[in-house]
C-alpha cells in the first residue's frame, strides 16, 4: 500500500489555430487533426515506495501542479500512466466544496463527501475534526463569518481526518498563523511515522530538507534531477539564480555529498579554510572556541563591487548563521582581473555538536539572485564537539545560568491554612 | 462499462443528496418565509393559469365546456416543459459553472449533471403536488389514469438528460452552445402545441408537428389531465426510443471527452 508509480508521463494541451478547427476536427470524419500539442510535461518517470517522502521543486510553470493534478486523477495524462496503490489524500486546493452561507459543520459533511467519505465515516470523525481545527463555537456559524485562517484550519482538518496510504501536499501549508502551521506539519509528520507515503510541493527548503527522504526536480517540464534533498536544493538555488550565462558544476565529496558550484565566474573562491587560535587549519572544533574563517578569493575579470557572504548550515541543510562584507558595508570595490583577497572572519563557535557545513557566496550585492560570480554549497564540512561545557541539546549554544530558589517543605504554614 | 459509473455515483451519493440539499436550502436562505415560498411561487403561477386565463379571459378549448379545461390545459403542458426546459438550461451550462471544482478536485464528474436533474425533479414535484391538489379541490381530478404520467414523465426525464449532457459538453469546448439553447429553446416552446391547442394550427404547420419530438409527451399530459384519456402508447414507442439512444450517446460523449473538457476549463 502507499507505492506511486509514474512512467513515462506527458501531459499536453491541444491548441487549435481557430475555434472552427477544433468543430472541424470533431464533425468531419475524414479530416486530419487540426491541433498542435503544446507539451507542458514529458517523459517524467519516477517511483515512490509505500512510506517513502518525496519533495518536488521546480520555478512556476515548471510543471509540478500538472503532475500533482495527473497523480490525483484531476486531469489525464497524454502519454504515460501512472499507478497508485492505496487510498489517497490530496492537500492541493483546500477549502473546495465550502459555501459561505452554511455552517462549518455542515461544510465538513459536503467537503467530507465531496472527498469520498461516508455520512457514517464522518458522523464518527466530527469530534476529532473539530477538536482539531480548533474553531470552537465558530462550528456552527455560516463559513463567511470565518476569517481566511479559521477557513483553512477547517479545510485541513476535514481533509486529513483519515490517515491516508497516500498523502498529496501541495504548498497549501504555508498558509494559516504559525501555530497551526506547525501542527498541521505535526499531523503530516504523524502519517509519515504511521507509514503514509508523502508527494509534496514546495519552494520551502526547510520544508523539504526536513520532511523528504528525496526530491525531483522538474524543469520546463522534465525531470532534471532526482536525489538527496540537500543536493536537488542547492541545485535549484544555484539554477534560480543562475538563469543564463552561467555554469553549474556539482562534485561528489568524500562523504558521498553533492558539492554544487555555480556562477558566472567573475570571482571565484580559490581556499577555504577553518583556522584555531594559533592558525593551524581544523575540522573539529570545541563548542565555544574562538575560530577564523579564511577565505581566499581570485578576481578574473574587473569587477566593480564584490560581496563575500558564507553561511552555516546543520546536518539537515538549515542556516544556523549567515553574514556577508554587504550587510557590515565592508564590500570591496573597483577590482581588477588577477587580483586576489583574503577575508578572515573570526567567531566564537558557539553551537552544538554535529556536523556542519560552509556554504560561500560572491556577488555584487546583499543577494546571490542580482550577480552571483560564485556560490559553493558545502564549501567546507566541519565537526563539533562538546567535551568542555554541559552536554547541552541543539544548536545554540546559549550557555544558560541556573539559579535555583527551593523553599524547603514548611509544615506549620501549611497546617495553618488547612486548619483555617 | 456503465456499471463503474453506477457505482461511483452510489459512492457518492452522500455528495449528490448533499448538494441538491444545499442548493435547495440556499434559494431561500435569510428570507423570512423560508420554505413557504417553494410553494407560494408555484401556487401564483396556477393561479394565473387556471383563474386569470379562464375565467377573466374567458378562453375556451374548442369541444370541452368546462370553465376550467383551459387552465388546466395549460397547466398540463406548461408544468412538464418547465422541467424539460429546466434540465436542458441547467445541464447545458452545469460543467462550466463547476470549472474550479472540477479542475481542483477529482471525483466522479457525471455527480454534475445528476445533482441539476434531481434538482429540476424536486421542483417539479412541488409544483405538481399543488396543481394535483388544485385538481382535487375543483373536482377535476382525473382519477386512476393519473398514473399514467409516470411513464411519459421517465421517458421526458432520459430524453432531457440525453440532450442535457451532450449540450453540457458541447458547450464547454463551444460556447456558442450555451446562447444557442436558449434561442432554440424558445422556438420550441412555441412549436408545441402548450399554450394553444393544434387544432388552430393551418394545415401545413400541422403536418411539421410530427417532426418534434415532444409533442407526443406533452399531448399524453394534456390528454391525462383535460380528457382523463390514457396515452396512446403507440406513439411515444419512437420517442422512447430516441431518448434512450440519445442518453447512450450522450455518456459515450462524456466518457470520451470528460478528460480533454478539464483541459478546456
Amino acid at each position: 500500500m502507499g507505492n506511486i508509480q509514474v512512467t513515462g508521463l506527458g501531459k499536453a494541451y491541444r491548441q487549435y489555430p481557430t475555434r472552427w478547427a477544433r468543430l472541424a476536427e470533431w464533425v468531419l470524419p475524414w479530416a486530419k487533426p487540426r491541433h498542435q500539442l503544446h507539451w507542458v510535461l514529458r517523459d517524467v518517470s519516477f517511483q515512490v515506495k509505500p512510506g517513502e517522502a518525496v519533495g518536488i521543486v521546480g520555478i512556476n510553470g515548471a510543471g509540478k501542479s500538472t503532475l500533482l493534478k495527473m497523480i490525483t486523477g484531476t486531469t489525464q495524462p497524454t502519454a504515460g500512466h501512472i499507478q497508485l496503490e492505496g487510498q489517497v489524500a490530496a492537500l492541493l486546493e483546500l477549502g473546495m466544496g465550502f459555501h459561505p452561507e452554511f455552517s462549518g459543520r455542515q461544510n465538513v459533511f459536503m467537503a467530507g463527501q465531496l472527498l469520498g467519505m461516508s455520512i457514517e465515516d464522518l458522523n464518527s470523525l466530527m469530534p476529532a475534526i473539530e477538536a482539531f481545527a480548533e474553531i470552537g463555537e465558530y462550528m456552527d456559524q455560516p463559513v463567511r463569518t470565518y476569517s481566511s485562517g479559521m477557513q483553512m484550519r477547517l479545510a485541513f482538518s476535514v481533509a486529513t481526518a483519515r490517515r491516508p496510504d497516500i498523502l498529496i501536499v501541495d504548498e497549501a501549508l504555508s498558509v494559516g498563523d504559525a501555530y497551526f502551521q506547525h501542527k498541521s506539519f505535526d499531523r503530516i509528520r504523524e502519517f509519515r511515522k504511521a507509514g503514509t507515503t508523502l508527494l509534496i510541493v514546495s519552494h520551502d527548503r526547510q520544508a523539504i530538507q526536513s520532511i523528504c527522504d528525496r526530491a525531483l526536480l522538474l524543469d520546463h517540464g522534465r525531470l532534471a534531477l532526482e536525489g538527496a534533498p540537500e543536493e536537488v536544493m542547492d541545485f535549484f538555488s544555484a539554477m534560480i539564480a543562475e538563469r543564463e550565462q552561467s555554469t553549474i558544476r556539482q562534485e561528489r565529496l568524500a562523504d558521498n555529498r553533492i558539492r554544487t558550484i555555480s556562477g558566472t565566474g567573475e570571482a571565484s573562491v580559490a581556499e577555504v579554510v577553518l583556522l584555531n587560535r594559533d592558525g593551524k587549519a581544523i575540522e573539529i572544533i570545541e563548542t565555544g572556541v574562538p575560530v577564523t574563517l579564511r577565505v581566499t578569493v581570485d578576481i578574473n575579470r574587473d569587477i566593480e563591487r564584490l560581496v563575500l557572504g558564507f553561511m552555516i548550515k546543520d546536518r539537515m541543510g538549515q542556516a544556523i548563521y549567515g553574514i556577508n562584507t554587504h550587510r557590515i558595508h565592508r564590500p570591496l570595490k573597483n577590482l581588477k582581473a588577477g587580483e586576489r583577497a583574503v577575508f578572515s572572519y573570526s567567531f566564537d563557535a558557539n553551537i552544538g555538536k554535529g556536523n556542519y557545513s560552509v556554504a560561500l557566496s560572491l556577488s555584487r550585492l546583499d543577494s546571490h539572485l542580482d550577480m552571483n560570480y560564485e556560490w559553493q554549497d558545502l564549501a567546507l564540512i566541519f565537526h563539533v564537539i562538546n567535551t568542555r561545557k554541559p552536554d547541552f541539546v541543539g544548536c545554540a549554544s546559549l550557555d544558560a545560568k541556573l539559579e535555583i530558589e527551593h523553599h524547603p517543605h514548611a509544615e506549620g504554614v501549611a497546617t495553618d491554612a488547612i486548619s483555617h | 462499462m456503465h456499471t463503474a459509473l453506477l457505482h461511483s455515483l452510489w459512492h457518492y451519493r452522500g455528495f449528490v443528496l448533499g448538494s441538491v440539499q444545499r442548493e435547495f436550502q440556499t434559494r431561500y436562505r435569510n428570507s423570512l418565509l423560508g420554505a413557504l415560498w417553494t410553494i407560494i411561487n408555484p401556487l401564483a403561477m396556477i393561479i394565473v393559469y387556471t383563474v386569470i386565463f379562464s375565467r377573466l379571459m374567458q378562453a375556451r378549448l374548442p369541444g370541452v365546456y368546462n370553465d376550467l379545461a383551459y387552465g388546466i390545459y395549460l397547466c398540463a403542458g406548461l408544468l412538464t416543459w418547465g422541467l424539460f426546459a429546466e434540465i436542458i438550461g441547467r445541464s447545458q451550462s452545469v460543467f462550466l459553472e463547476h470549472a474550479t471544482l472540477l479542475n481542483k478536485l477529482s471525483f466522479p464528474r457525471i455527480c454534475l449533471p445528476l445533482v441539476v436533474v434531481l434538482n429540476a425533479l424536486l421542483n417539479f414535484a412541488i409544483i405538481f403536488c399543488l396543481f394535483l391538489g388544485f385538481l382535487l379541490v375543483t373536482g377535476n381530478f382525473p382519477g386512476w389514469v393519473v398514473i399514467a404520467i409516470l411513464p411519459v414523465l421517465l421517458i421526458q426525464i432520459v430524453f432531457a438528460v440525453g440532450l442535457g449532457i451532450i449540450l453540457g459538453v458541447l458547450n464547454v469546448f463551444f460556447r456558442d452552445v450555451g446562447q444557442m439553447t436558449g434561442i432554440v429553446l424558445q422556438f420550441w416552446f412555441w412549436f408545441t402545441p402548450i399554450i394553444y391547442p393544434p387544432s388552430i394550427l393551418p394545415e401545413s404547420a400541422a403536418a411539421l408537428l410530427k417532426w418534434n419530438p415532444m409533442v407526443p409527451l406533452i399531448q399524453s399530459y394534456q390528454g391525462i389531465f383535460v380528457q382523463g384519456a390514457w396515452p396512446q402508447w403507440s406513439a411515444l414507442w419512437p420517442m422512447t426510443l430516441i431518448s434512450v439512444l440519445l442518453c447512450l450517446f450522450a455518456l459515450s460523449l462524456f466518457r470520451k471527452r470528460s478528460g480533454e473538457m478539464v483541459d478546456e476549463l
